[in-house]
C-alpha cells in the first residue's frame, strides 16, 4: 500500500496578552500568578443584568494580525453567541464570532509562507476571529480523578483571536513550521507573549486522503502539536493497516499520557445554536482606522529578512533564523550598531553567535534573551576581543554560559587566565609533538588533505582551545610538509 | 403627583419622612389585597429619608427626586438587595451592583425605593400569575388580573400605595399593566434607557419604562433614565428633549394615524368605543387623522414569540447554580447534574416552556425555519412602520385588545394569553416607543387604555399628546377603593 497524503488543518486561539484589560470589561487582564477570582466584576462573572461592551483596543490588535497575515478585513462585522452549558462558561454561551447564518468572522483568507526545505509554501487561512476566552478550570490531578473541580474566573472574558487554516498542511513538520512563522508574526505585531504559558491552543483536524478526519482537541502548547499529530497519523495509519474504518469524531489530547482519547462521534456533536449578540452592536470599521493600524504596523520577519540580507550581508538562510524570534534580530541590531566600526564580517560573526551558542543556551535553559543579563555591549566587546586576537573562538564559546549571567568578557580572561597563545615558537612545539604521537593521521594526510583538521584539534585540545587557529594552521602545514619529505 | 409633592417638599410642608412613613402605613393597610409587592425595604427608606430631611434643611442639594418613594419593577438590580425576577432560582441573590437607570434615579437624584415589585417570573406573562411569590390583584377589582409582566409596578401606582415606578417592558410588560390598572406607562425607543443591571429576557426587544399616575411624572422620569450609558453599547447618543418642557405645547395640526388592523377582529367593543371617543377629543383638540394599513400585524405574535423565547433560551442559560441562587445538591455529585436540579426546581411552567421552545428553534436545522424567517418578518414589520411614519406623527390605537381578565382565566390557555400581546409587541419588534394612558372604563368598571406609538427617538412627541389627552380626561384623579375584597 502506498503511503496516504495526510491533511492537517489548524485552528489556533492566542490570547491578546498584551491588552491591558479584557474583552467587554475592564478587568485586567494579566492573570497569571494573580489570586484567584481576583480579577472579576459582575460582566466577566456573567451576573445576571450585566453587559458587554466591546474593547477597542482588542479590535485594534485583531486588525493588525489581520494585515499582518494578508487577511481581507470584514469592514462590518457583529459577535455571535455560542450556547453551551459547562462550568468554566459562566454565562452559558461564549461570545464569539460565526461565519454562517449571516455573521461574518473578523477577516476572511489571508496566508503564512513557510519553508519546507528550501522551498517556499503557501498556506492559505480560512479566518480569523476575535472570542473571548472561558474561565481556568483546576483539577488535583487528571479530570477524570481529581475529586473536586476548581473555577478560577481571571481568565473568563480574556480576549482570544482564532485563527484557522485550511487544510493545507502535509506534515507534522510543515505544522510546525506554520506555527513557529504564526509565533513569530504574533511576536512582531506586538499583541501577544505567546511565551507565557496557557497563552496559546491548539484544535488539529488531522486526516488521511480519502478517509474521514478527527478533530484533536486541547493541544496547549504549540511545542505538543507536532507531537499530538504524528500520534493520530501513526493511530490512523494503524486503523486502516488492520483493515478497519475510521470514523469522523473529536478527540482529546492528553499530554500527560501523551496519546488522543475519543470524545464524541458525529452524530453526537454537539449543538451550538449559534445566533447574534444583541447586546453588541454592528461594528464598523472606518477605512480610515485600517490605514491607521497598517500605518503603525511594524515591520514583519519576512520584510525585516529582506532588510538584514542588505544592509548586514547575511546570507538569505541566516538572516531567516535570526529574524524569527524578535528579541534575537533586535538584539543582533542592537550589537551591531553598537560600534561603527564592524563590517560585514563582523555583522556574520554576530548573526552566528546569535543563531549558534546563544540560541543553544536559550533553548537548553528554556528561556528567552529578554531574560537573560546577556546585554549587546557585552557580545560587541566579545566580538572585538577576538578580532584584536586577544582569545580564539573556542575560548569565547567557554564564555558564554557566564556572560549569559552577565559576566564581561574582559573579566573572563582574567578570571580564567585564558587567552590567545599567538607566540610561533610555542605552537611549534605543540605541533611537532602533536605530529610525532598521531604517525597514523599523518599517514592518512597524504592521501585526505582534509585529515589536517583533526591533527590541529588535537593542537586545540592540548591548548584548551588557547591557540590562534590561523597560525596553528599554517604551521601545522608547514611541519607537515617537512616531515613528509 | 410628584410635582405636587416636591413643591410641598421645597415649601417646607411636608418632610420626606413624612411622606415615606405615609408610604409604608398605606402599604401595609392595602398589600393583603394587591400584593404589588415581593420585598419591602421600610427600614433603608426611613433611614435615607431622615440624611435627605437633614441635608435639605442644610440647604444642601438633595437631586431632582426629593426623596419621593418609587417601586421598582423585581428585575431590575439594586445594589445589595434582593433582586430575584420573582423566580425561585434567584431566591437569595443580592446583586453588587445598581442597574444604571437605579444609578440615575437612586444615587443621582435621591429617589427612595421602597420596595420591589411583584411580576410573572422572568416578565414573561402578561398576568403577573406567573410568580413564585403568587398574583397581584387588579387594584380596581381583585378578581382580575392586573396585567404583566410588571403587574406589581402597575397595581402599585394604581393604588396609590406609590406614586411612582419601573417596569420593563419586553412585549408589552409596562404597557399591558398600566392599561390594566388604569395608569400611565412608557415602553421607551430601543437604546433610548440603558438596559445595564436589567436582568435580559429578550434583549433586542426590552426596555425599563416608567409607570406614573400621570404623563407628567412619567416624563420627569424618562428626562433622569434617558441617555447613552457607557455600560450598555446598544444605548445610542441622542440628545434627550426636554420633555416636560414640551407637555404644554399645542399639538394642533399634528397628524395621528389610526391602523385599521388594531381596531379590527378580537377587539372588544367597549375597548373600541372608549379609544374612538379619545379620537374624538383629540380632534377637538385640532389634530388631523389618517386611517392607515400596517398589514403585517398578524405576523407579530409569531414573531414575536421566536424572537423572545429564543433570546430567552440564551440569556437565561446563566443559571446554572454555581455563582448564585444555589439549589443544594447532593455531596458529591457531577456538575451537570447540578445544572438539572437547579434548573429543573428553579424555573416555573412558563419560563421553562419558553427556554425549551427557544431552544429548539436555533437548533441546527431549524434556524433558517425559525429564527432567520422571524427575523426577515421583523424587517417587514419595520417598514411598515416606517412607512406610516412618513405620513403621520404618531399612530393611536388600543393598548390591550380587551380589559383585565379574570385570574386563573387563562393560565392553562397559553396561546390565548400570547395573543393578549397582539397590539403592543409590534412595537418592541420595531423598536419604536409608545405610551398607554388610561382613556376610560368598561361595563365591569375596569380601565381601557389609549396607545400612542411614535418614531424613533420621538418619546416627546407621545408624551405631548398623552398629557394633552389626559388633561381632557382627567381620569387621573380617580383612584379605586382597596380592601372589599370580592374573591
Amino acid at each position: 500500500m502506498s503511503e496516504l497524503e495526510i491533511i492537517i488543518g489548524l485552528e489556533v486561539h492566542i490570547q491578546l496578552t498584551n491588552l491591558e484589560t479584557k474583552l467587554f470589561c475592564r478587568c485586567g487582564n494579566h492573570y497569571r500568578g494573580k489570586e484567584p477570582n481576583s480579577l472579576v466584576c459582575p460582566i466577566c462573572l456573567g451576573y445576571p443584568g450585566s453587559l458587554p461592551v466591546l474593547n477597542r483596543k482588542a479590535v485594534e490588535f485583531a486588525t493588525r494580525l489581520a494585515l499582518a497575515l494578508n487577511c481581507e478585513i470584514n469592514e462590518e462585522f457583529f459577535f455571535f453567541r455560542k450556547n453551551y452549558f459547562y462550568p468554566d462558561l459562566p454565562k452559558g454561551f461564549q461570545i464569539s464570532q460565526y461565519n454562517k447564518a449571516g455573521g461574518k468572522a473578523f477577516a476572511d483568507g489571508g496566508y503564512i509562507e513557510i519553508k519546507i526545505g528550501s522551498q517556499p509554501k503557501k498556506i492559505s487561512l480560512n479566518r480569523i476571529h476575535l472570542e473571548e476566552d472561558p474561565a481556568r478550570m483546576i483539577h488535583q490531578g487528571s479530570i477524570a480523578s481529581s475529586p473536586y473541580s476548581l473555577v478560577d474566573y481571571n481568565r473568563s472574558g480574556v480576549a482570544l483571536i482564532e485563527i484557522v487554516s485550511e487544510p493545507d498542511l502535509r506534515s507534522p513538520e510543515e505544522a510546525r513550521e506554520y506555527l513557529n512563522q504564526l509565533k513569530s508574526i504574533i511576536q512582531y505585531t506586538g499583541i501577544a507573549d505567546l511565551d507565557l504559558e496557557g497563552s496559546c491552543r491548539v484544535d488539529a483536524n488531522v486526516s488521511l486522503k480519502g478517509h474521514p478526519r478527527s478533530e484533536v482537541k486541547n493541544i496547549t502548547s504549540f511545542k505538543e502539536v507536532e507531537r499530538a499529530l504524528k500520534w493520530e497519523i501513526q493511530r490512523h495509519k494503524n486503523v486502516l493497516k488492520r483493515g478497519k474504518e475510521l470514523v469522523q469524531e473529536t478527540r482529546h489530547w492528553d499530554d500527560t499520557r501523551r496519546l488522543t482519547i475519543s470524545l464524541r462521534t458525529k452524530e453526537f456533536e454537539k449543538d451550538y445554536r449559534y445566533f447574534p449578540e444583541e447586546d453588541l452592536v454592528p461594528i464598523v470599521l472606518e477605512q480610515s482606522f485600517i490605514q491607521q493600524v497598517k500605518d503603525d504596523l511594524p515591520e514583519m520577519p519576512t520584510e525585516r529578512k529582506k532588510r538584514f540580507q542588505k544592509d548586514y550581508d547575511l546570507p538569505e538562510f541566516n538572516a531567516e533564523i535570526l529574524v524569527i524570534d524578535k528579541n534575537i534580530a533586535d538584539f543582533f541590531e542592537e550589537t551591531v550598531n553598537s560600534n561603527d566600526d564592524f563590517t560585514s564580517a563582523d555583522f556574520n560573526q554576530i548573526c552566528n553567535w546569535l543563531m549558534g551558542d546563544i540560541s543553544r543556551w536559550l533553548n537548553e535553559n528554556n528561556t528567552n534573551i529578554t531574560q537573560t543579563q546577556l546585554t549587546p555591549e557585552l557580545l560587541s566587546e566579545l566580538v572585538i576581543l577576538i578580532n584584536q586576537g586577544k582569545i580564539t573562538g573556542k575560548i569565547a564559546k567557554t564564555f558564554i554560559d557566564a556572560m549569559m549571567s552577565g559576566e564581561s568578557p574582559k573579566k573572563l580572561i582574567k578570571k580564567t587566565g585564558k587567552q590567545r597563545i599567538s607566540d610561533e615558537k610555542v605552537i611549534r612545539k605543540i605541533v611537532k609533538e602533536v605530529i610525532e604521537n598521531n604517525q597514523d593521521i599523518v599517514k592518512d594526510y597524504i592521501r585526505n588533505p582534509k585529515a589536517i583538521q583533526a591533527l590541529i584539534g588535537k593542537c586545540m585540545a592540548k591548548t584548551k582551545g588557547q591557540a590562534d587557529p590561523k597560525i596553528t594552521r599554517d604551521i601545522m602545514k608547514e611541519e607537515l610538509e617537512k616531515s613528509l619529505q | 403627583m410628584a410635582y405636587e409633592l416636591i413643591e410641598k417638599i421645597r415649601n417646607n410642608e411636608l418632610k420626606i419622612e413624612d411622606i415615606i412613613v405615609h408610604t409604608f402605613s398605606k402599604i401595609e393597610e392595602t398589600e393583603d389585597n394587591l400584593h404589588s409587592f415581593v420585598h419591602l425595604s421600610k427600614e433603608k427608606a426611613l433611614n435615607k429619608a431622615q440624611i435627605l430631611d437633614k441635608k435639605y434643611a442644610k440647604g444642601e442639594s438633595i437631586g431632582k427626586l426629593y426623596g419621593l418613594p418609587i417601586a421598582i419593577k423585581d428585575c431590575i438590580c439594586v445594589k445589595n438587595s434582593p433582586t430575584t425576577c420573582c423566580s425561585k432560582i434567584l431566591k437569595g441573590y443580592h446583586p453588587p451592583y445598581n442597574a444604571t437607570v437605579v444609578e440615575r434615579l437612586l444615587e443621582q437624584n435621591n429617589a427612595i425605593c421602597v420596595g420591589r415589585t411583584n411580576m410573572d417570573e422572568f416578565a414573561m406573562g402578561s398576568s403577573t400569575e406567573n410568580s413564585c411569590y403568587g398574583p397581584t390583584y387588579n387594584p380596581w377589582d381583585n378578581k382580575y388580573v392586573p396585567g404583566g409582566s410588571s403587574g406589581g409596578s402597575g397595581a402599585a401606582v394604581a393604588s396609590g400605595q406609590v406614586i411612582l415606578s419601573l417596569g420593563s417592558d419586553t412585549g408589552g410588560s409596562v404597557r399591558c399593566p398600566a392599561a390594566y390598572c388604569g395608569v400611565v406607562g412608557l415602553k421607551p425607543t430601543y437604546g433610548r434607557n440603558s438596559r445595564y443591571g436589567l436582568v435580559s429576557y429578550a434583549n433586542s426587544l426590552e426596555q425599563i419604562g416608567p409607570i406614573t399616575r400621570c404623563v407628567k411624572d412619567n416624563a420627569l422620569l424618562m428626562e433622569i433614565m434617558a441617555g447613552k450609558d457607557p455600560l450598555d453599547s446598544t444605548s445610542a447618543v441622542v440628545t434627550v428633549d426636554n420633555y416636560i418642557a414640551h407637555l404644554e405645547d399645542s399639538i394642533k395640526g399634528k397628524t395621528v394615524a389610526i391602523p385599521k388592523e388594531y381596531f379590527g377582529e378580537g377587539i372588544n367593543i367597549s375597548v373600541k368605543q372608549k379609544v374612538n371617543d379619545a379620537i374624538e377629543i383629540l380632534k377637538d383638540l385640532n389634530i388631523k387623522t389618517i386611517d392607515v394599513s400596517l398589514p403585517h400585524l398578524e405576523y407579530t405574535i409569531p414573531t414575536y414569540y421566536l424572537l423572545a423565547m429564543s433570546e430567552a433560551s440564551s440569556n437565561l442559560e446563566r443559571f446554572d447554580g454555581l455563582l448564585y441562587g444555589k439549589i443544594t445538591p447532593e455531596q458529591k455529585t457531577n456538575v451537570f447534574k447540578v445544572f438539572k436540579k437547579t434548573r429543573g426546581e428553579g424555573f416555573g411552567t412558563e419560563v421553562k416552556r419558553r427556554i425549551i421552545l427557544g431552544t429548539y428553534a436555533l437548533s441546527a436545522g431549524y434556524y433558517d425555519m425559525f429564527y432567520m424567517k422571524a427575523l426577515k418578518v421583523r424587517t417587514l414589520i419595520k417598514n411598515d412602520f416606517q412607512k406610516v411614519f412618513k405620513k403621520a406623527d404618531v399612530i393611536v390605537c388600543p393598548t390591550m385588545p380587551t380589559t383585565a381578565f379574570k385570574i386563573g382565566e387563562l393560565i392553562d390557555d397559553p396561546l390565548q394569553m400570547y395573543l393578549m400581546d397582539i397590539l403592543t409587541c409590534p412595537v418592541n419588534i420595531a423598536g419604536l416607543p409608545a405610551i398607554s394612558i388610561p382613556c376610560g372604563f368598561d361595563e365591569k368598571k375596569l380601565p381601557i387604555g389609549f396607545q400612542i406609538i411614535g418614531n424613533y427617538w420621538e418619546e416627546q412627541i407621545i408624551l405631548n399628546i398623552a398629557y394633552q389627552l389626559e388633561q381632557q380626561l382627567q381620569l387621573y384623579k380617580k383612584l379605586p377603593e382597596i380592601g372589599k375584597r370580592r374573591r
